[in-house]
């Protein structure tokens, strides 16, 4: 018996731990989901769901309930394994991703060296599952929806591997603690300041990447009903969801450990320090996630969708060249030690 | 220099900037949702609703089966039959009002000379079965007599009008 605990222990307690990062991460989608049409109701003037649960707030679960309920419709001209497998492509690497996510400084589940280099490779492949439920629909406004996912990503995610290149020669290091630690003084000591045009494009960029508006042409609803999952529906079409929710927290995590300091307090290195001192780091992680979840929201009530060739436009011909203007910069901060991030 | 500023302009995401702030500023404005079921907004005495056949106060009815109403209605949703009755006078037999025909105009009350069919402040009505769109007299008069006080009300506040 002892000999078997032995054996399933270390499997055990990180089965554990991803638990205790998966389900608050579902919770939060879920309740992302809420929110959403709660802010862009209140942005239109009206007041959004309020009729399931108190003030509205088992409506995420409703949703759920009647998404598991469905049945999921497969159509027969449709390839279908590669239909099923489509969402579960598109999800996997959506949570995959968090196992590098430091919430404190120790509180992360794989603390390795590489873990930007990581989160880069795992969102990428992400559009593989767009690409291909596009693609096994067999249905032309999902093949469209699908062929245009895979020109944005490719196209931002030059950019966003940029902006990255500026973050990690700023930190000095490719493990998200350390670029986090490297943070460290006060408010104006975070990277926002020094790598202000990379932090723009890299939050941008991470609109597109999700396929957030104003960059929501791959689901375009005006134009090609709902892009590439079209066809879906029931759990298939949730999970799609899941996953498009899901890179939208993580994207926004990354943004605040990047350019925002992580856990660390704003207050840091101001009289109001010592009062704060009792908040928990992840608390002040979770604010600043919840800043850019919130500007998701308020760009997408606000920004109409861009034309497609504009979206070429913006990312070949505006983003590329600041990121790499802005790359030469901080390179040379970095080399001339300019206080106060850098000396 | 006038492209000048326009690059800047776009590239510092000024207009961008600004739908922003139309946004932002909405988030906090009073709402305009009325929450149906519980909160209503209020009715004009002139609204076409559900109809009605009314009654004198002696309780006769007032509907002296002239068929105006039926000729008037551009939906040709009355289908009216009439006979003479024993004391003389002319009234219908028959007074269907087709509801899934009705466009609600309100025509067949303004042609009335006897102020009889006339539409009520009723709207939440459905049906469940087919049969039910068809009113008959006897539906017609039940509505009129039910609320026989809002309607009086409603055409006194507006006889100056009419």
């Amino acid at each position: 018996m002892a000999e078997f605990w032995e054996i399933i222990r270390e499997p055990f307690f990180i089965t554990l731990k991803i638990v205790a990062i998966l389900v608050p991460l579902l919770l939060a989608v879920a309740y992302l989901t809420f929110a959403e049409r709660k802010i862009i109701g209140y942005m239109q003037v009206r007041i959004g769901p309020n009729r399931v649960g108190p003030r509205g707030w088992l409506q995420p679960i409703a949703d759920a309930l009647k998404l598991l309920m469905k049945e999921i419709v497969v159509p027969t001209s449709s390839n279908r394994y590669l239909f099923l497998i489509a969402p579960m492509i598109s999800i996997a690497p959506a949570l995959a991703a968090w196992a590098a996510i430091p919430f404190t400084d120790t509180l992360v589940l794989a603390n390795i060296d590489a873990s930007l280099i990581y989160i880069l490779a795992l969102t990428s492949v992400g559009v593989y599952g767009v690409i291909i439920a596009g693609w096994a629909s067999n249905s032309k406004y999902a093949f469209l929806g699908a062929m245009r996912s895979a020109a944005q990503i490719v196209s931002y995610e030059i950019a966003m591997g940029f902006a990255l290149v500026g973050v990690l020669i700023a930190g000095g290091s490719l493990n998200l603690v350390e670029i986090v630690k490297a943070q460290q003084g006060s408010l104006v000591h975070w990277f926002w300041l020094p790598l202000f045009p990379l932090f723009l494009v890299y939050f941008i960029s991470g609109l597109a990447e999700t396929n957030r508006a104003p960059f929501d042409v791959a689901e375009g609803e005006s134009e090609i009903v709902a892009g590439f999952h079209v066809e879906y529906s029931g759990m298939a079409f949730a999970v799609f969801f899941l996953a498009e929710y899901a890179n939208m927290i993580l994207i926004a995590t990354l943004a605040a450990l990047m350019f925002l300091g992580g856990w660390l307090s704003p207050f840091e290195g101001t009289w109001f320090e010592a009062w704060f001192a009792w908040v928990p780091g992840i608390f002040w992680l979770l604010a600043k996630t919840s800043l850019f979840l919130f500007c998701f929201l308020w760009f997408r009530a606000t920004f109409p969708r861009y034309r497609y060739d504009q979206i070429m436009r913006l990312g070949w011909k505006v983003f590329i060249p600041i990121t790499i203007v802005w790359i030469v910069v901080a390179g040379g901060l970095v080399l001339g030690e300019v206080g106060p991030w850098f000396n | 220099m006038e492209r000048f500023i326009n690059f800047l302009k776009s590239l510092t995401l000024r207009e961008l900037r600004k739908g922003l702030g139309v946004t932002g500023r909405h988030l906090f404005k009073r709402k305009f949702t009325v929450q149906y079921p519980e909160e209503k907004t209020p009715q004009s005495n002139r609204f076409r609703g559900l109809h009605a056949l009314r009654r004198y106060p002696n309780g006769e009815e007032r509907c002296i089966a002239c068929k105006l109403c039926e000729a008037v209605c551009p939906a040709l949703a009355i289908t009216i039959e009439a006979e003479e009755r024993a004391d003389g006078t002319r009234r219908t037999t028959r007074y269907d009002i087709d509801l899934f025909k009705c466009i609600y105009c309100g025509f067949c009350e303004e042609s009335c000379p006897v102020d009889s069919i006339v539409e009520t402040r009723i709207f939440e009505y459905a049906f469940e079965n087919r049969g039910e769109n068809i009113m008959t007299k006897e539906m017609l008069l039940a509505v009129g007599d039910k609320y026989e006080e809002q309607i009086a009300k409603d055409r006194m506040q507006d006889a100056a009008y009419r």
